[in-house]
């Protein structure tokens, strides 16, 4: 805590005015009018508001696409965060060597974080095409398989998956940079004079060394496939085969401003708020980045 | 798995050097297909791309493509727009941010608990879960299909207030009293003293924020009805072949390159300052 101040009356309001005014307009709002619809029943088109209690909950937890949804959302979301940060850690510890050409070897990793998820599903889309995608061709120079993403959804979903983390990768290779960084040459140096080396150092003390990082990043990354990938899907598979890749945030959305159901699509709304909640008091008590006041 | 080991022992019969230099470069090139593929398909004519396998040798139609779906898509107003909802929101993130930090450590006022939480709450409320409501308080603002309905309701940023408010509990107090004992207020202090150091956290942040604004697309989707209010990533998403339509793939490849260009440059330019800004700040 600071001891020397600066002492106004009003100033710090001013100051402050900017970000909260934005954050009550835009966030707080809009999150406490949710929760209200997620109570109500809602006419297309019109301004008539049914009261039905937890109704549009009730309905949901007992519709199977509804239960569908979830469970897409969690293999999907669980399939980029373990491709993700298994790729990126592998990398990271590439990139951490003292060898030369590393801060190009860096760039020539790290560029993917700019990649829009949308661009990086039509991209993907493309490499999966059933007709023309060089995937689709070398596969079918050693298996009949029919690799068709729009007959059989487990490709789909391998395809948004792969987008996903290519997308999100070189975000993950910074904060393992950064993470490995923070680790003392000294307790390399000593683990080495103790004949630890090659896997057996990344295995014993790289890896329980790095673990608040990992922690972090499996945290961000689940945060990132819930609520950062609705473009991947509504871009390239709008949620099919089926229903096989649509995804929570894909369904409240297409309930909501598709099939015009907004109190349904705000109870799914109050759903995902929850989640993110649990994911971000986990982030705060679990890991280092600490909020202390 | 050598590659593993962090560390090289020195001597000329160092195999493990050249292990790891061979499998970061074929991590690279296979972390680069995607891109290189793309580009390929963006430089054929529509016959050599229907004609499997392609070839992975970047063809003569490149200049043509671009042109061709610039002029379809009105490519440069798309860019326009991005670039515009990139560079406000992130710059309106880092300002408003800046503001916020300098007010809750510099001074003490009633009610800073309230809003220091007030703004760590946002970060539980993503674009996904109040788009519904969101997307009618903008509509009743008449701010639709405008610049400041796609880009104010993103700015609030609960990361860029905790980093700056990490890094002014840093400056020694004896920097505060000097500032008064020289007469500078408040204001002056943030400009003259805050700011000019501030610049590795404001380069880290911009990186991060300016790709977080031109990755954008529920928002934008939602946002903005006319074609001339469209973003780039949003944009392009209409360019994929449906159904019945010619697969013309090297021309939504030239619109995906396009879209994809900006956001890469900045994060090659200015990733020394992204990965510097993370750490220092991180731990």
């Amino acid at each position: 805590m600071k001891r020397s101040i600066f002492r106004n009356r009003w100033l710090p309001y001013l100051l402050l005015a900017p970000q909260l005014v934005v954050v009550v307009v835009f966030f707080f709002w809009p999150a406490f009018d949710s929760l209200r619809l997620s109570f109500f029943k809602v006419a297309p088109f019109g301004d008539r508001e049914i009261f039905v209690g937890l109704g549009n909950f009730m309905e949901l937890l007992t519709a199977p696409e509804y239960g569908r949804s979830v469970v897409h959302s969690f293999v999907f979301s669980l399939g980029v965060t373990a491709l993700a940060l298994v790729t990126s850690l592998f990398l990271a510890n590439l990139a951490n060597q003292k060898i030369r050409g590393l801060p190009f070897y860096r760039t020539a990793i790290l560029w993917t974080y700019g990649i829009a998820p949308p661009v990086s599903g039509i991209i993907w889309l493309f490499i999966f095409h059933p007709s023309y995608g060089v995937l689709t061709y070398l596969l079918s120079m050693v298996t009949t398989y029919e690799f068709n993403w729009l007959l059989k959804g487990w490709v789909a979903m391998l395809l948004v998956i792969f987008a996903a983390a290519w997308a999100h990768l070189g975000y993950n290779v910074a904060f393992f940079l950064a993470g490995l960084q923070t680790i003392p040459e000294s307790v390399i140096e000593a683990a080495r004079v103790d004949g630890a080396g090659g896997f057996k150092l990344f295995r014993w003390i790289t890896f329980p060394l790095l673990s608040p990082v990992t922690f972090f990043l499996f945290l961000m990354n689940m945060v990132f496939s819930f609520f950062e990938t609705f473009g991947i899907i509504h871009a390239v598979t709008q949620g099919g085969p089926g229903d096989t890749t649509t995804i929570m945030v894909y369904k409240a959305y297409v309930d909501g401003f598709v099939n015009l159901r907004m109190g349904y699509s705000a109870a799914q709304s109050v759903i995902l708020m929850a989640l993110v909640i649990v994911l971000t008091v986990l982030q705060f008590r679990y890991t280092e980045r600490k909020v202390t006041y | 798995m050598a590659a593993l080991l962090p560390g090289i022992r020195k001597g000329p019969l160092d195999g493990r050097k050249w292990i790891i230099h061979l499998l970061l470069i074929l991590s690279i090139l296979l972390i680069g297909f995607p891109l290189y593929y793309g580009f390929v398909i963006s430089t054929q004519s529509l016959d050599e791309v229907i004609k499997v396998p392609q070839s992975l040798i970047p063809s003569g139609h490149m200049l043509e493509n671009y042109v061709t779906v610039w002029n379809r898509i009105h490519m440069g107003r798309l860019l326009i727009n991005s670039a515009v909802v990139a560079v406000v929101v992130s710059l309106g993130k880092i300002s408003i941010a800046i503001l916020s930090a300098f007010a809750i450590v510099f001074f003490d006022f009633r009610g800073k608990q309230i809003a220091f939480w007030m703004i760590f709450i946002t970060l539980m409320l993503p674009v996904p879960v109040r788009i519904i409501s969101t997307y009618q308080v903008v509509s009743m603002l008449g701010w639709v299909d405008t610049y400041a309905g796609l880009t104010i309701p993103l700015i609030a940023s609960a990361t860029a207030t905790f980093l700056f408010r990490q890094f002014y509990i840093t400056i020694p107090d004896e920097l505060v009293d000097a500032a008064k004992i020289d007469g500078a207020g408040p204001m002056r202090f943030l400009w003259s003293i805050l700011l000019p150091n501030s610049g590795a956290n404001i380069a880290a942040l911009f990186v991060v924020m300016f790709i977080y604004g031109w990755n954008q697309y529920l928002w934008p989707l939602m946002a903005t009805n006319s074609d001339n209010m469209r973003v780039v990533v949003v944009g392009i998403a209409s360019t994929v072949p449906t159904g019945t339509q010619l697969p013309e793939w090297n021309l939504v490849m030239a619109a995906a390159m396009m879209a994809l260009l900006p956001p890469v440059l900045v994060v090659i330019f200015l990733q020394r300052w992204f990965v510097h800004g993370l750490f220092e700040t991180e731990k």
